[in-house]
């Protein structure tokens, strides 16, 4: 009888749940779509009722594939991990890492040679804007934390990841939020609200899947085999519980109708602003910052082979970042209708960062300690130490700017959009390659990557495109700031606002050359992965006989 | 509840406890006997399985 049982094949709750689930939202989404007030809304609609039917094929496919029995959390004794997720989510990041850094290419042209946006709708600065930041923070960002997040939970605790369906959820869950952000923004929908420009019903779709997401994470947690949880799963905790509140915060908004994509937040005036910086800044420091912490606390100390520097500094630093990060948000808010108190405050906080901002930096740094031979023989170790040196230029950066009388200069220029790309592609970003580099032939089991030469061609040709990129901005945003502000003699601004437009005109060139460089950079390590990923090296095969570095 | 209510607890206890839930961590942090736990854990990274 109970071999009987064993034998039998049944759907589990998680896989009928969620084909009813996804049933009853596909007739939904018809529904929706066929009283939709524009065509774009219906357009999503049905793309909501593809993705729904194409889940329950999934499902199904997947059910009759695979064994009666569960799969098993251990397989001789060692944690069977479930790579399958991580694998999706790595390659997901390089095409959308990819695909951002080229649109952003695309508007730095832009503001060059403005003749570039082709006079159509679908291709202004406006709309492809947030097409560029969203695919490279929400997607780039998103998939490369979702994939080394899974990953680091599962080895830190020693446990396979909890759920069968729901990791399968969250990662193509959040890609299909991707695919809605982005059409929507080509298409012109858009809340306005800068960093969280997806309407309400993307929104909504967001939150299920994160929801999923920290349960995932916590059950994981739950069942570790490692009595101690390690300080880059408080890191990545940090981040989901942190960007889920600021993400129902900002988005309180209620929709004109069902079948209409617009909304109408319930903050008004001042407090709406300070909410949608509340929001904004704490994505920095929680989904740009805490979550890549968590990253470089554990593939730094894994590549370089190296024990965390000190590991009572990553508990200070960890705590010190949560309780200080979330004052920070004010100084964007500068000299407008906020009360002064909360634009000192924000200000203070922020020069108070310094110094969880530069102890985690040094604790990264010097995790080296011993191995920095290890940096002219790795250029993926070097990619990440470069990212941490980053890190630190711009957290020393981003308070100076918040200081107001920096900020008088400073603010509404390109100073401020060179600031930002330290930050994303020098630290972020460099971060996530490293990652990337790491986990391919992990997760495909190959005992090397293709390549370490074209890993080079890659940290070179993007180092000079960042130097590029951010000494651009410096010139441009102070040249900037400063020609605004001239007046002449008799009082009357100096300069049109034309004028300084032109005279922004060859550090939007040079800026150009510099994203160029980046995007170039991005597509060798396609190739490299590529090439890893088919690589005939399977991991513990003798490596060909390598030479040994002059010591 | 109105604002200046709020307001006056989140600029007394509200300031107090938050110094005194970051006095634990670092209570927690640098107490000597956590020191082999934090060593061990600092190679966490490293371990084999």
């Amino acid at each position: 009888m109970a071999q009987q049982a064993s034998i039998n094949k049944t759907l589990t709750i998680g896989e009928g749940g969620t084909v009813i689930a996804f049933i009853a939202l596909a007739v939904f989404s018809i529904i929706v779509a066929a009283k939709a007030w524009t065509p774009e809304y219906a357009f999503h609609a049905y793309l909501f009722a593809a993705a729904s039917v194409a889940t329950v094929f999934a499902i199904f496919n997947r059910y009759f594939a695979r064994d009666a029995a569960p799969v098993p959390q251990e397989i001789d004794g060692k944690p069977n991990y479930n790579m399958g997720p991580i694998k999706f989510a790595t390659i997901a990041s390089v095409f959308w890492g990819i695909a951002g850094f080229t649109v952003g290419l695309i508007i730095a042209l832009q503001l060059a040679y403005p003749a570039l946006n082709f006079d159509l709708p679908w291709t202004n600065f406006g709309r492809l804007r947030p097409l560029h930041t969203s695919a490279v923070i929400f997607a780039f960002g998103g998939n490369v934390l979702l994939a080394t997040s899974f990953y680091v939970v599962q080895r830190t605790c020693h446990a396979r990841l909890a759920g069968d369906i729901a990791p399968w959820f969250v990662v193509l869950g959040y890609n299909f939020f991707i695919v809605i952000a982005g059409t929507g923004y080509l298409l012109g929908i858009t809340q306005s609200k800068e960093y969280a420009e997806p309407e309400w019903y993307a929104d909504l779709w967001l939150t299920v899947v994160w929801v999923a997401y920290l349960l995932v994470f916590l059950v994981t947690l739950w069942k570790r085999k490692e009595p101690h949880i390690y300080v880059a799963n408080w890191f990545y905790l940090a981040f989901i519980v942190t960007i889920a509140l600021l993400h129902l915060g900002n988005n309180a908004t209620i929709p004109v109708s069902i079948y209409s994509s617009k909304s109408y937040i319930v903050w008004s005036g001042v407090q709406d602003a300070m909410v949608q910086w509340w929001y904004g800044h704490n994505a920095v420091g929680f989904f740009l910052t805490a979550g890549f912490l968590a990253i470089m606390y554990y593939f730094i100390p894994k590549r370089a082979d190296r024990p965390v520097y000190s590991y009572r500094l990553s508990i200070v630093h960890f705590w010190a970042l949560i309780f200080i990060y979330i004052w920070a948000g004010p100084h964007h808010l500068h000299y407008t209708a906020l009360p002064d108190w909360a634009q000192t405050l924000g200000m203070v906080f922020s020069i108070i960062l310094w110094m969880p901002s530069w102890g985690g930096m040094i604790n990264g740094l010097m995790t080296l300690q011993g191995a920095w031979d290890k940096l002219r023989t790795d250029p993926v170790l070097r990619m990440m130490v470069v990212s941490v040196a980053f890190y630190g230029m711009s957290t020393f950066e981003g308070p100076l700017m918040s200081i107001k009388a920096v900020n008088s200069l400073s603010h509404y220029t390109d100073w401020t959009i060179g600031h930002v790309h330290s930050g994303a592609l020098g630290w972020v970003a460099y971060v996530s390659f490293g990652a990337i580099y790491c986990l391919v032939p992990w997760l495909w089991n190959r005992s090397r990557l293709y390549s370490l030469r074209l890993v080079n061609w890659h940290f070179w040709l993007s180092t000079l495109g960042i130097v590029l990129y951010i000494s651009a901005m410096w010139v441009s945003g102070i040249l900037q700031g400063l020609m605004w502000r001239a007046y002449t003699k008799l009082g009357f601004l100096e300069y049109s606002f034309i004028e300084t437009s032109e005279a922004m005109h060859p550090f939007y060139v040079i800026r150009a050359l510099g994203g160029a460089l980046f995007v170039i950079g991005s597509l060798i390590m396609a190739y490299n992965i590529w090439m890893t990923i088919r690589s005939p090296y399977a991991a513990g095969e003798a490596k060909r006989p390598q030479l040994v570095p002059a010591e | 509840m109105t604002y200046q209510t709020l307001a006056n607890f989140a600029q007394t206890w509200g300031l107090l406890g938050f110094m005194a839930l970051f006095g634990l961590v670092l209570f927690y942090a640098l107490r000597p006997s956590n020191k082999k736990m934090f060593d061990e854990a600092a190679r966490i990274p490293l371990e084999k399985d």
